[in-house]
């Protein structure tokens, strides 16, 4: 915090350096531009949706959103690789301390969460013709999850337990599997038939959300704080 | 000068004193909430470039799960601390 006047000063100036010349990149860009916003719009009615942002997340640029859905993957290992080694499978416990609350947000969770559940289905069903999407419907699903855990009104699952991970996971395995199955012939990885298009970007959004959600829950989570059930209690 | 442009300069000079007292202000915790008060209104100015996909974003997970993990992260670093002052006894 208190740095040497002339080591405050250089990271002032640098600061400002770094500042204007992200601001004159920016003024110096063309006012009006066309980009691939014409090829998007173009192509449209083959990619099996009506919202091009949806069609660029799940079609177009498929391969991105792939990756993404990994690197939440990769994020939910890291937190829960930060327990105490006995800990290991166990039950989070962060979310229930962070709060000590007392009966009115389990009161005010049940009112919201049957909304919260409808709101997360309708962005992912909007996603396809309106703004929304996989990532948005999770996003909503997992805060209303996260409400629950605050709530005292659900526990989190054992990060253990084969179900818990089968659901994080189903998301990106049902996207690359789709990638995969039609790879056939000339079509490359990720590149769907365009008559099949609009049923398989619903079915991967629809495994994406749920897989989302429950990766964004598990991550408000936190790592494993309690030892797993002893083995041979039956899972 | 139109409602619209007035509108928008208030949504900037809102954005720039939102994201220096996120990091100025000496409260861990308020820093938080002026973090997530700062990507709801950053949520505002995507919606008024009508790119409501990133303002739907931007505000479901820029505000909200950011928010959410950064308080959790601040429960745990009081929970630490406290804990470690248990250990340690009195100075």
């Amino acid at each position: 915090m208190n740095a040497p006047p002339a080591q405050r000063l250089m990271a002032a100036a640098l600061s400002l350096l770094f500042g204007g010349g992200v601001a004159w990149v920016v003024l110096q860009l063309p006012a009006e531009s066309t980009g691939l916003a014409t090829l998007a719009y173009e192509a449209l009615p083959r990619s099996g949706v009506s919202n091009p942002v949806t069609a660029v997340l799940l079609n177009y640029r498929s391969y991105d959103t792939l990756l993404e859905t990994g690197v939440l993957l990769l994020a939910l290992c890291g937190v829960w690789s930060l327990c105490r080694d006995e800990d290991w499978g166990g039950m989070p416990g962060a979310a229930a301390r962070l709060l000590d609350g007392g009966p009115q947000l389990p009161a005010f969770v049940r009112v919201i969460a049957p909304a919260g559940v409808l709101v997360g289905g309708y962005l992912l069903w909007a996603g396809s013709h309106a703004p929304g999407g996989a990532f948005q419907a999770g996003t909503v699903l997992a805060a209303t999850a996260a409400l629950l855990l605050l709530g005292r009104l659900a526990l989190p699952p054992s990060t253990g337990s084969i179900g818990a991970r089968a659901v994080v996971v189903a998301g990106f395995v049902a996207f690359f599997g789709a990638g995969l199955l039609f790879m056939a012939g000339p079509r490359a990885f990720l590149e769907y038939p365009p008559a099949l298009a609009k049923p398989l970007i619903v079915t991967i959004e629809t495994v994406l959300t749920i897989s989302i959600a429950a990766t964004l829950a598990l991550l408000i989570a936190g790592p494993p704080s309690a030892p797993p059930p002893p083995a041979g209690h039956g899972r | 000068v139109t409602l619209g442009f007035a509108f928008d300069l208030t949504v900037c000079a809102m954005l720039l004193f939102l994201a220096w007292r996120s990091i100025s202000v000496q409260s861990l915790f308020a820093g938080v909430v002026l973090y997530v008060v700062f990507g709801v209104v950053l949520a505002l100015a995507w919606l008024r470039l009508g790119a409501v996909d990133v303002a739907l974003a931007e505000a479901a997970i820029g505000a909200g799960m950011t928010g959410v993990l950064l308080l959790g992260a601040l429960g745990e670093i009081a929970r630490a601390s406290a804990e470690r002052r248990r250990r340690e006894g009195p100075p």
